[in-house]
């Protein structure tokens, strides 16, 4: 299953984690799940400070656990339960078999992942929390975030010419 | 229900708010087979507002609106947090990172954000460049290239025991402490601090 995904994936857009394969059961009011997981994971970022400029310095410089102990615990808790899924063959509330697709490897993942590195100990921000920043009242974050838009459009005018 | 409200307006801790964001991703997984991620929502204001022709950006985005709504209820939530849950209590920082950065200039340590940058007068200025346009441009180029960010890797493709999203945030970690330990001191010195 999974390795069908991956070969439809390449052969639509090389670049592209997920956009357009599955079926869409979701319209109308049905989105608004998702609207509600989000609500959820903006109020978790805030209560955390995991959306505080300072709570990035301090990973960075290690001079608190607090942001490895989210991501470390947040990793742990997502393995095992893409582990349950997979073994007890857990089907989506549409009945649907799970899939994730496999993410094929690029040297994107070197250097743009090495440029959002940059990126993210200036503004002490990834994009999840960039949403939460602006929705907590730091207005001046929109610009911050029309800047990731401006850097994510370049990267896909120039997608083609870079290394990969 | 004061006293709830007042229990959870405390500052929460890792080992509530990792499961917390960890199970991000099975929920959306069972709700509608949907792999975590929220850069990709910034490709997908792209497509819908600049697609300009470009190949990356033409496709059907509106088949990923889920994605939309997602970042718009993290922002709804910021909303609500902050709004309804707020610590009365000043942030606790690390001493030594108050003292690190006061050395690079910083010394506003009563918010989330230092406050003497996070304001529309300096967004403005070398400081806002550097901050926010700069700033943000590397996270959205960078997250693009790398095919996610700390979401759709780090937690997704680690969740998921994907080796290239190891590799990637491998690499976030390698560029935030360069930044840090070697190019932000000058940086800063030259937009002013």
């Amino acid at each position: 299953m999974s390795t069908l995904t991956k070969k439809k994936e390449t052969v639509q857009d090389p670049h592209c984690v997920a956009p357009n394969l599955r079926e869409d059961h979701d319209k109308g009011l049905e989105l608004l799940k998702y609207l509600i997981i989000g609500v959820v994971f903006g109020i978790v970022f805030v209560k955390a400070e995991i959306i505080s400029w300072f709570r990035i310095q301090e990973m960075f410089r290690l001079q608190s656990f607090h942001m490895y102990g989210v991501i470390g615990s947040a990793v742990i808790t997502g393995i095992i339960s893409v582990q349950l899924i997979k073994r007890l063959n857990v089907k989506t509330i549409h009945g649907e078999d799970i899939v994730i697709p496999d993410k094929v490897f690029k040297k994107g993942q070197v250097i743009g992942g090495f440029i959002f590195g940059l990126g993210w100990a200036i503004t002490g921000a990834c994009p999840g929390p960039l949403f939460a920043q602006i929705g907590s009242g730091y207005t001046v974050v929109l610009v911050t975030l029309i800047s990731a838009l401006a850097g994510t459009w370049v990267y896909g005018k120039f997608a083609d010419k870079l290394p990969n | 229900m004061n006293q709830f409200i007042e229990w959870i307006s405390q500052p929460w801790p890792w080992y509530v708010a990792g499961p917390m964001i960890g199970l991000t991703v099975p929920a959306l997984l069972i709700v509608g087979n949907k792999t975590f991620g929220i850069s990709s929502s910034l490709r997908h204001i792209c497509a819908a507002c600049v697609p300009a022709g470009i190949p990356f950006f033409t496709y059907n985005w509106k088949k990923e609106i889920w994605n939309l709504l997602f970042v718009l209820g993290v922002g709804i939530g910021g909303f609500l947090a902050t709004t309804f849950l707020a610590n009365p209590e000043t942030i606790v920082i690390s001493e030594a990172t108050q003292a690190d950065l006061a050395a690079l200039g910083i010394t506003d340590f009563s918010d989330l954000m230092p406050s003497d940058l996070y304001s529309w007068e300096s967004v403005f200025s070398a400081k806002g460049l550097l901050f926010f346009v700069f700033g943000g441009f590397l996270v959205g180029f960078g997250t693009r290239y790398a095919g996610g960010c700390t979401s759709g890797h780090a937690i997704m493709g680690i969740s998921s025991l994907q080796w290239p999203s190891l590799v990637a945030t491998i690499f976030f970690m390698v560029g935030g402490f360069l930044m840090t330990h070697v190019l932000l001191e000058p940086l800063m010195k030259l937009v002013g601090f």
